[in-house]
């Protein structure tokens, strides 16, 4: 093989540099309209639910009193509410988050069973005021306000 | 009295960093011969010095919680042992940008005590640049996030610290990836400055060369560390989540490859010289927008320390004055930077451009799938991208940058031809061939692992061979370096693709006195139990796991409870063996009375680090052996000065 010519190459690296980035871009760009996991408030998942096995997220509060521990002992079933009355119930087996308690908000990782149950694969609960949940941040901003509050006093 | 001396330090520190930067530009201007410019390097170190004395202060006032403080009475606690209030120092918002000024000023006051290689003019126009950025972050620091800030009346007892952090892994892990960061902004300095005065040379690339190294080493090492530190800290299992957090380390890593890479070809062969310049620009870039994204509460995680928009914006316009004024120097500028060596495409030069482009690809997949989030929120909608986005578009160009690594360190610079290591490509076809069928006919392995597994068997022995047929003991330092570094990410691709492959979970409810099994593991757990420690109390699960039916090993994975702040976190217990790690962890009291465990049997997990801390040794070695022949050559350079004046005496 031989060299390439003198004026030629830089403009040969520049033109593979930007074939490879492009492509790159371009795959990423289709790959994150598949491959991203949308997030679903519990009125949102009832009204426009998504394809059954695609993988979202799902965040609301924790209803009262639905919270259950089957008889294996490791799964858990509650469910998750939001506005208006809208109600999603979840399947999770595994270890809860340390703060993942009834009346609580969570965010749950997973896809929507083919029975309308959300399949949890992961849980995400509000670990103390420095580590929320992104969009958990809303739905109890005036718990974090009052808890700042709190744990603030006698500083300034 | 000791929070304001620091302070004044830190002012001090800046007013330097501005004469620095003025002094630099002037001697720039002038051809460096006036007055101003024997200032520049006394400034320098001066600076390193005051800023060192800074830091110290704060560390002082952690050690012995001074609570009129507001950044002590915020993240430190009296009853903290002391290991973790010296390490709270940089456990916080002020604290870390503190230490990353401080390692700033030390490696300018570092190039400005010993870099003599360079011509004067490009030294003056380097630290002209870098007195740019540091003043940048003095001013970030002092205006936005001062840590020697008082309290009007002090506090009574400090908020304490994220248990999360109150590890040992925290003592090390912010501080190497900043050393990093900071490192790959003196590799930027050099850039700009050799910009500036238009000598992209060889010379350049030697003196450029060892920061990117001690950077990419000490990346390599933060990431390796950070890694290690999710997976037994946050009792996921997992070792590598895709968190945005994790990817704003990674980017930085993935440049700093690269550039690394790219800085070898101009130092030995003086080709590849705007690309060089471009990849030092994009690496420090890469620094500053993980600092953002982890400094400026757009993202929440455990390494969001303080959500302040405030400060969000000041390291925002940071980010876009230094890399837009970088790129802009960069658009004027490159087209006079005259052309370098040519070489043919099969070549050593051709296969490093090849793993140059792979990885800037890669590095954009990782850039645009952390940045889609925050796109999409714009819209209001809210997205997560991870593992099923990351892993296979990220393969696509990995496999192919894989390939390459293992036959490009045969091939000779300039010109070589393909047929010439014919045999030893076979050999690595001929692995990862075997290696594919095995797997895929014995085990049922899904894709990405499999090919992790061909590859990291073929690679094992490829990247070895660079050592056949060299005498062992002259081969170069720098050599041994390359190949350990290459062994190295063969090995933790061995780790990554046998823990997704092999990996057996179990969770199941357990009553004290019973069992249960995981792989080839049986575990008894026997009873739990309430155990304190100085800030915290825990349940803890004793539990004797025993491999194979062998002697069994004790283990006590523990809930905890902390109560300053009040938190609760995950110890899973580690069982090691030559050939895997069983993870432990226990959760909560099923409402029957047993307790739930969640183990896994994770074969050949720990190669993962052991790779990581090879990849970072093979660094160390390059490092040293660059370093150590450079100083042969001044001390040569040296005496034959001494020669030839005596000879000149003589006559």
């Amino acid at each position: 093989m031989s060299a390439w010519k003198p004026k030629h190459q830089r403009l040969v690296l520049v033109a593979l540099a930007l074939v490879a980035l492009v492509g790159a871009g371009l795959l990423a760009a289709y790959a994150l309209r598949n491959q991203a996991s949308y997030f679903y408030l519990p009125e949102q998942m009832l009204s426009d639910p998504p394809a059954a096995g695609q993988a979202v997220r799902l965040g609301g509060m924790v209803e009262n009193g639905s919270l259950k521990t089957a008889a294996d002992g490791v799964t858990l079933t509650f469910a998750v509410t939001g506005k208006d009355g809208a109600r999603v119930p979840v399947r999770f087996s595994g270890i809860a988050p340390d703060l993942f308690v009834e009346g609580s908000g969570v965010v749950a990782e997973g896809r929507l069973g083919p029975d309308g149950t959300f399949i949890a694969d992961n849980l995400l609960a509000k670990h103390d005021e420095n580590y929320v949940p992104r969009e958990l941040q809303d739905m109890d901003e005036h718990q974090a306000a009052k808890m700042a509050e709190e744990t603030t006093v006698g500083i300034e | 009295m000791i929070a304001e001396l620091g302070l004044a330090a830190l002012w001090l520190a800046a007013a330097l960093a501005a004469l620095q930067m003025v002094t630099g530009f002037l001697a720039l201007r002038d051809g460096g011969a006036g007055e101003l410019a024997g200032l520049i390097r006394p400034a320098a170190m001066v600076q390193g010095v005051l800023v060192t004395l800074s830091f110290l202060a704060l560390v002082w006032l952690f050690a012995v919680t001074d609570l009129s403080v507001k950044l002590v009475a915020a993240n430190s606690h009296s009853m903290k042992p002391l290991i973790f209030k010296l390490s709270g120092t940089w456990g916080n918002h002020e604290g870390s940008m503190l230490l990353w000024v401080m390692v700033m000023g030390l490696a300018g006051a570092l190039i400005a005590a010993v870099e003599r290689r360079l011509p004067e003019r490009t030294m003056n126009a380097t630290l002209a640049a870098q007195g740019v950025v540091s003043l940048g972050f003095y001013a970030f620091l002092l205006l936005s996030s001062n840590p020697f800030e008082r309290l009007p009346v002090p506090a009574a007892e400090g908020m304490g610290l994220n248990p999360l952090l109150q590890d040992i892994g925290l003592a090390f892990h912010p501080p190497t990836l900043y050393l990093g960061y900071v490192g790959l902004s003196v590799a930027f300095s050099f850039a700009v400055g050799a910009l500036l005065t238009r000598q992209v040379t060889p010379e350049f690339a030697r003196a450029m060369r060892p920061w990117v190294l001690g950077a990419w080493v000490l990346l390599t090492i933060g990431i390796t560390a950070g890694s290690y530190w999710a997976y037994y800290e946050l009792g996921w299992g997992g070792w590598w989540f895709w968190d945005p957090v994790e990817n704003a380390s990674l980017m930085p890593w993935l440049a700093a490859t690269a550039l690394l890479h790219s800085v070898s070809v101009l130092a030995s062969r003086d080709a590849l010289r705007t690309w060089t310049i471009m990849l030092g620009v994009v690496a420090f870039s890469m620094s500053m927008v993980g600092t953002f994204l982890v400094r400026s509460g757009i993202l929440t995680s455990v390494h969001a320390f303080a959500v302040d928009p405030e400060r969000g914006t000041f390291i925002l316009a940071l980010l876009g004055l230094f890399i837009g004024g970088a790129l802009l120097l960069f658009a004027l500028r490159a087209s006079t930077i005259s052309e370098g060596e040519r070489f043919a495409i099969s070549s050593r030069e051709g296969a490093l451009v090849f793993n140059n482009v792979m990885l800037s690809a890669i590095l954009a997949i990782v850039l645009l799938g952390t940045l889609y989030p925050l796109l999409t929120e714009a819209f209001d909608v809210r997205v997560s991208v991870g593992p099923p986005y990351f892993n296979p578009v990220g393969a696509i160009f990995t496999v192919p940058m894989l390939l390459v690594m293992a036959v490009g360190p045969l091939l000779r610079w300039r010109r070589d031809r393909i047929e010439r290591i014919g045999k030893e490509a076979a050999l690595f076809a001929a692995l990862v061939l075997a290696a594919l069928l095995l797997f895929g006919l014995l085990a049922d392995v899904t894709l990405l692992p499999l090919l992790g597994l061909a590859l990291g068997f073929g690679l094992v022995v490829a990247s070895l061979l660079p050592l056949r047929r060299r005498k062992l003991g002259r081969t170069p330092l720098a050599t041994w370096g390359m190949v350990t570094a290459h062994f190295g990410i063969a090995v933790a691709l061995l780790g990554m693709a046998s823990e997704s492959a092999f990996s057996v979970e179990r969770l199941a409810a357990v009553g004290e006195g019973d069992s249960t099994t995981v792989g080839p593991w049986t575990v008894v757990l026997q009873a739990v139990e309430p155990v304190a420690g100085p800030n915290w109390t825990a349940l803890q699960g004793r539990m004797a796991a025993s491999y194979q039916g062998g002697t069994p090993t004790m283990i006590a994975p523990q809930a905890r409870n902390f109560w300053a702040p009040p938190q609760q976190t995950t110890e899973s217990a580690l069982v090691t063996r030559w050939n895997g790690q069983l993870y432990a962890v226990i959760g909560d009291r099923a409402p029957d009375g047993r307790w739930q465990l969640r183990l896994w049997w994770k074969p050949f997990v720990p190669l993962i680090w052991l790779g990581g801390l090879l990849v970072a040794l093979g660094g160390v070695l390059a490092l040293l052996g660059r370093v150590l022949t450079d100083f042969r050559h001044r001390r040569l350079a040296a005496r034959i000065a001494e020669r030839r004046a005596e000879r000149e005496a003589l006559a």
